[in-house]
């Protein structure tokens, strides 16, 4: 049998990937977004992971939740990659330092 | 007698707002009309007063008029005390004031600020009025500044004139640093006696001999020389004595009868009758009462002295006026309160007339003021040269007239006084008699005599002056000449002030000696040959005769021999040029030192703009940690959470 | 009749509720929103002197008492009543309103119905912080009528009003922002906002040293004391005529009002304990400034530096108290410090926008405030001399003119306190002098100095109208000031007899 610690093991491991990708990428937004997704799905694994080992449903029904936001913030957040290429024709990552003071 | 009062002082008053608001309503003949029979029944009524208390046995009134303002069981209120010593100042004030309208009439008469004129002298007999009849310190307080006012407004009467309005601002200044002192003065007064009712101070006086008080610690002093001498540096400012005598001579720049009404008769002695007023108060001081002495003879000889170099017309009378002043703060000092308000009187007689005489030279001469430019005046103005001749004379104590009893009534009670710069005070006098003569008849001579050394064009016009300026002439002359033998008795030798003036039988050592040497004016004419000031007028006269008229090349020689005194006479003994330097400059170099560095650089430079900088410099040093990069961003979140998630653990562990 | 009127928050929102309709309509209708202005603003002015007259000077309660609850949580409650110290100063505010509307009437040219609206909302607000007796509510105000002045001084001001009005803001938020500080240390304490609650509260000594400078931080940037004053200079000058009028008259007055409101009764041991150096910075206040006042250049901000140096009067009023009761024992000779202090910010209200005033006319003419631009402005405006004579000479502290009275009070009563405070303070008397006549004599006297000062017009109907207004109210209250007094002296009585007493438990 699978033990609770290997699934949370490996939703550990998926999420710093998800982390070095966010700050090791220095190129494409794209990128970061996936590894937004990443990072979202790691914690959706623990919620199944819990929701298994514990017998409780609800860590399901708030995978589903999750899914959803995750699904709707893609496409916000694509739909602004769009416009940020219209507008700067770039989605280079070192390009977008407006926020620099 | 409460409603005659009140139209004593009110007359004046509506008089001066009808001629100042009135504007071409009542036109120029209108504003005289108006202040002149305003000051009219403010003259009759004290006359009427006068009578009242003096021959009718009427009473000695003393009350309240409003309520100013009330604290608790304090009250401040306006009031009227009317007695022998404030009956005469109103008589003398209102009379003389009265005349001095009627010559205005004349003297002003191509000004274009008439009206004003008649509504500021107006104005200012109603502020003399107030302050003699005070029966408290507030209302004692409004007056004396208030006249401050009108001599300030009239001083800059000409504010096109630089000088004329530097002389009033310097007036005013000088003027309000005595009153510095009389409002501390005051606040004594109030502390240690809980009022500021004349009557109730005076009842009280006699307790506070003894206690002392303590400014400087290790120093004590009792607390009536202290409220005594506090006030009288308030007199010291108002009737000039050095060292703030400063401003007198300059206020010379306002019109001549100005200077006969405020600056010789009736403001410059509001200071004296405010001491004498406050006898029983000073009676109990002997420090106060020596440095009153003191200061005193100081002005009266030194002060004379610059009249002997001078040539402006009227500032020989201003300087002649700053030594009778204190010949009459020598006769305070003497405890000879009724002797200094006799010369008072008198004085306000025949200096109004010499400054009125000189004013009618000065018209004649069209606005020429220098003595050096007249001489001869005698032949075309006849009336001007009787009675200046006559104002002269009293202003030297010649026999017979008024300056003659008051001065020597003076001279004698200093003599036998016992304070401890007496001796000092007898030698000032006796020497100031002298000078007085030399620089009266010295002026005299120079107006009236000799060579005729005006311009041409002058010349031709000369004339004596129009009837309204030599009526007031006559009217002042004659209780020049007369008053003194008149008043000598009563005032000097009698019981004419009655419970108004108080001497403690320790001082009145002067007044046992008078009495036991002489039984009344005839008396005091006919001894008057043995003391030495006749004599010593008569020198000054013929000395003045010898260098004016006899030999006029000697005052030249002299000066030439004595330069460095002569300089220094000149120079008015640098006061001015030392106040100007040191406290007028100072006070500027102080403002401008805290302004630019305490203000500027210390407050907003350091500490107001300072702190916005350093805000500044801050974050301009922590904007570098926002590089703009997402992924900085986010390390640094991760960072926090970790932190965070160490603490936490930690403490569940 | 009359009698169950809401006097107080007719007071307050009348005058807001006139503003906010200037606001919406006036753009259009200029002329017609002047009159409605003005005619707003007398109204308002009369309700007041109804306050006067149906005052009971006999009873140490609040009177014209409103209540109700506003926010119930915190035991907030909109709470408004006055006394003895109240009433004067809601006078002087809608009295200085009316004569600000009539200032501005044609000199004011852009954005006229703004610049009244703001007046008038402004002299709500301020009649707010005078009538407030639930210390949130008086918060409320504090910090709201900053919002109207803000906006009188940069939009209506002179070149450098951004300076300024940053300066003016930041000086009183500050302050501010510790009082209120303070007051939610004193509700945790007390569980109430009610004023007179936090008067009855016990306090530790510490504790109320802190509240002290808490509150002391707020008031003195306000009245202003040295060395938080710098502000006001460059304020004044930067504002429009009217700004500086009820800047001088009312604004200041404020912090003495705070003072005498908070500071004095509620922290009575620490006031005690820190009198002497609340007297120190008075006197300097006194003297430095008025030798700063000396050597001004611009008119304006001389007669600022008078203002600083004539409040010192009242904060030197306010704690002399404390040193007379330590010396003498005795209350009643403590209220007269306290009188004259409040005499005197009445009479500076007056005289300082009466001055304000006659800059301005002078301003409207030859648009410059520099002293070195005039020189015999007599010649040709020979009214206006007249009545700046009069504003100058009670300025400088003349008897018979306000100006005089509480300078004198002041310094009577500091004499008991100690004679060397009464010595220093009295020179005002000459410096007061000196500056104000200095440039009275380098304005107004002389020749004419320039082809400007020799083509001015002298003073038409509605300039002397305010001018007059205010000359007599300058001298009735000089020449007669019992009726002021007598307004005050239960509540100065009451008030000196509660902070006789230690809060200390």
């Amino acid at each position: 049998m699978i033990e609770l610690s290997e699934v949370l093991i490996l939703a550990a491991m998926l999420f710093c990937i998800s982390v070095a990708g966010i700050f090791i990428n220095r190129k494409n937004v794209i990128i970061l977004l996936m590894c937004i997704e990443l990072m979202l799905l790691s914690v959706n694994l623990n919620f199944v992971a819990f929701s298994h080992f514990l017998g409780d449903i609800h860590g399901q029904v708030f995978v589903f939740f999750i899914l959803t936001v995750a699904a709707a913030e893609a496409a916000i957040g694509l739909a602004i990659l769009v416009v940020l290429f219209r507008n700067r024709n770039t989605i280079n990552v070192v390009d977008l330092d407006t926020l620099k003071g | 007698m409460k409603d005659v009062y009140l139209a004593i002082v009110l007359a004046p008053l509506a008089g001066a707002i009808i001629a100042g608001l009135g504007g071409r309503f009542i036109g120029r003949s209108g504003a005289h009309w108006v202040t002149i029979i305003g000051v009219g029944i403010s003259s009759v009524l004290s006359l009427f007063a006068w009578k009242h208390l003096m021959f009718d046995g009427g009473e000695v009134y003393n009350a309240e008029i409003y309520t100013w303002l009330k604290l608790g069981d304090l009250k401040f209120s306006v009031g009227f005390l009317v007695d022998q010593l404030s009956v005469t100042m109103m008589l003398v004030v209102s009379f003389v004031s009265w005349m001095i309208h009627i010559y205005t009439i004349g003297y002003m008469r191509d000004d274009p600020g008439y009206q004003r004129f008649f509504s500021y002298i107006s104005l200012f007999t109603f502020a003399m009025l107030m302050l003699v009849m005070s029966n408290n310190f507030v209302q004692l307080f409004f007056g004396w500044e208030a006249v401050g006012l009108v001599s300030y407004l009239l001083i800059g009467f000409w504010f096109k004139r630089e000088s004329a309005i530097f002389a009033s601002l310097k007036a005013f200044i000088v003027n309000r640093i005595g009153d510095f002192g009389f409002l501390i003065g005051i606040a004594a007064v109030l502390m240690y006696f809980n009022s500021l009712d004349y009557m109730q101070v005076f009842s009280q006086a006699g307790t506070l001999e003894n206690p002392t008080l303590s400014l400087i610690p290790g120093m004590e002093w009792s607390v009536l020389s202290f409220i005594c001498i506090c006030l009288f540096i308030g007199a010291m400012g108002k009737s000039a004595q050095v060292p703030l005598h400063v401003w007198l001579p300059d206020s010379m720049e306002g019109p001549t009868p100005i200077s006969a009404l405020i600056h010789a008769a009736t403001m410059v002695t509001a200071g004296i009758f405010m001491v004498a007023r406050m006898s029983p108060l000073y009676e109990l001081s002997e420090t106060a009462l020596s440095l009153i002495l003191l200061v005193g003879a100081v002005t009266a000889f030194f002060m004379g002295l610059l009249g002997l170099v001078q040539h402006d017309i009227k500032r020989i009378i201003a300087y002649s006026t700053l030594s009778q002043l204190g010949y009459m703060t020598v006769a305070l000092g003497a405890s000879a309160y009724s002797v200094a308000i006799f010369h008072l009187v008198t004085h306000a007689f025949f200096k109004a007339l010499l400054f009125l005489a000189a004013g009618s030279v000065i018209i004649a001469l069209h606005h020429e003021q220098d003595v050096r430019r007249m001489g001869g005046l005698y032949r075309y103005m006849p009336v001007t040269w009787f009675t200046a001749l006559i104002g002269s004379l009293a202003l030297v104590g010649f026999p017979l007239t008024s300056g003659f009893f008051s001065k020597d009534a003076i001279i004698e009670a200093v003599h036998y006084s016992q304070l401890p710069f007496a001796g000092l005070a007898y030698a000032a006098v006796l020497a100031g008699v002298f000078i007085t003569a030399l620089y009266t008849f010295r002026l005299f001579f120079l107006t009236f005599h000799g060579e005729e050394r005006m311009d041409r064009h002058t010349w031709e016009q000369l004339g004596e002056s129009p009837g309204v300026v030599t009526f007031p002439l006559f009217m002042l002359a004659i209780p020049s000449l007369v008053i003194g033998a008149y008043l000598v008795g009563p005032m000097v030798l009698g019981d004419y002030y009655k419970d108004a003036i108080s001497v403690s039988a320790g001082h009145a050592a002067w007044f046992n000696e008078m009495v036991s040497h002489y039984s009344g004016a005839f008396d005091i004419l006919v001894n008057s040959w043995k003391h030495a000031p006749v004599w010593l007028a008569l020198a000054g006269i013929f000395v003045a005769w010898l260098c004016y008229i006899r030999y006029p090349h000697w005052p030249g020689r002299i000066a030439d021999m004595s330069a460095v005194i002569y300089r220094l006479f000149v120079r008015k003994f640098y006061f001015d040029e030392v106040y100007q330097a040191v406290f007028a400059g100072g006070a500027r170099n102080a403002g401008n030192a805290l302004w630019q560095w305490g203000d500027v650089r210390a407050i907003d430079g350091f500490l107001v703009n300072g702190t916005a900088r350093a805000v500044r410099r801050f974050s301009a040093s922590i904007r570098t940690l926002q590089t703009g990069y997402l992924y900085h961003y986010a390390f640094a979140m991760i960072i926090g959470l970790l932190l965070l998630l160490a603490v936490f653990v930690h403490q569940l562990m | 009749m009359f009698q169950s009127l809401p006097l107080l928050s007719l007071l307050i929102w009348a005058p807001i509720l006139g503003g906010i309709f200037v606001l919406l309509v006036g753009s259009r209708q200029r002329e017609s929103s002047k009159l409605f202005a003005l005619v707003v603003s007398s109204l308002v002015f009369l309700l007041s002197t109804l306050l006067y007259f149906r005052f009971d000077t006999t009873s140490v309660l609040m009177q014209f008492v409103e209540y109700s609850v506003w926010i119930d949580t915190f035991n907030i409650n909109y709470h408004l009543g006055v006394d003895g110290i109240s009433v004067p100063l809601i006078l002087l505010t809608t009295f200085t309103t009316v004569l600000v509307v009539i200032a501005c009437w044609v000199v004011i040219e852009t954005r006229l119905s703004q610049y009244l609206a703001a007046f008038l909302i402004l002299e709500g607000l301020m009649i707010g912080v005078f009538v407030s007796l639930d210390a949130i509510l008086f918060y409320f105000f504090w910090e709201a009528m900053l919002i109207p002045m803000f906006l009188i001084i940069g939009v209506w001001g002179g070149p450098g009003r951004i300076y300024a009005t940053i300066k003016f803001f930041l000086y009183t938020f500050l302050g501010s922002v510790f009082m209120l500080v303070a007051l939610l240390y004193l509700y945790s304490k007390m569980g109430s906002f009610y004023i007179f609650d936090l008067y009855r509260l016990p306090l530790s000594l510490a504790e109320q040293k802190w509240i002290f400078i808490a509150f002391l931080l707020a008031f003195a940037v306000k009245i202003p004391m040295w060395p938080v004053h710098t502000w006001l200079p460059d304020a004044h000058v930067e504002a429009p005529t009217g700004g500086s009028v009820i800047l001088a008259a009312i604004l200041l007055k404020m912090g003495g009002y705070g003072f005498i409101r908070f500071s004095l009764p509620i922290t009575p041991d620490a006031g005690a304990a820190m009198a002497g150096f609340m007297i120190v910075l008075s006197l300097i206040a006194i003297v430095y400034i008025g030798f700063v006042a000396l050597v001004q250049q611009d008119m304006k901000k001389l007669i600022a530096y008078s203002s600083v140096s004539h409040m010192g009067f009242v904060t030197l009023g306010f704690f002399i108290v404390f040193s007379i009761m330590e010396q003498a024992g005795s209350n009643a000779d403590a209220v007269m410090g306290l009188a004259g202090a409040m005499m005197q910010m009445v009479s500076h209200g007056l005289i300082s926008a009466a001055l304000f005033l006659c800059v301005g006319v002078m301003y409207d003419r030859v648009h410059s405030r520099q002293i070195a631009d005039y020189g015999g402005v007599a010649n040709t405006m020979p009214v206006f001399a007249s009545f700046m004579m009069l504003f100058a000479m009670a300025n400088a502290g003349l008897p018979g003119t306000s100006g005089f009275v509480g300078e004198f009070l002041v310094i009577l009563s500091s004499f008991r306190a100690n004679a060397w405070i009464a010595v220093i303070a009295a020179t005002v008397l000459i410096l007061g002098a000196a500056y104000t006549l200095w440039m009275y004599k380098r304005v107004i006297f002389g020749d004419v100095a320039n082809e400007k000062v020799a083509g001015l017009q002298d003073v038409s109907p509605r300039e002397t109208s305010f001018l007059l207004l205010l000359a007599v109210a300058v001298l009735l209250l000089g020449l007669w000031p019992a009726p002021l007094f007598e307004l005050m002296e239960t509540t100065l009585n009451q008030l000196v007899e509660h902070i006789s007493q230690s809060k200390v438990t």
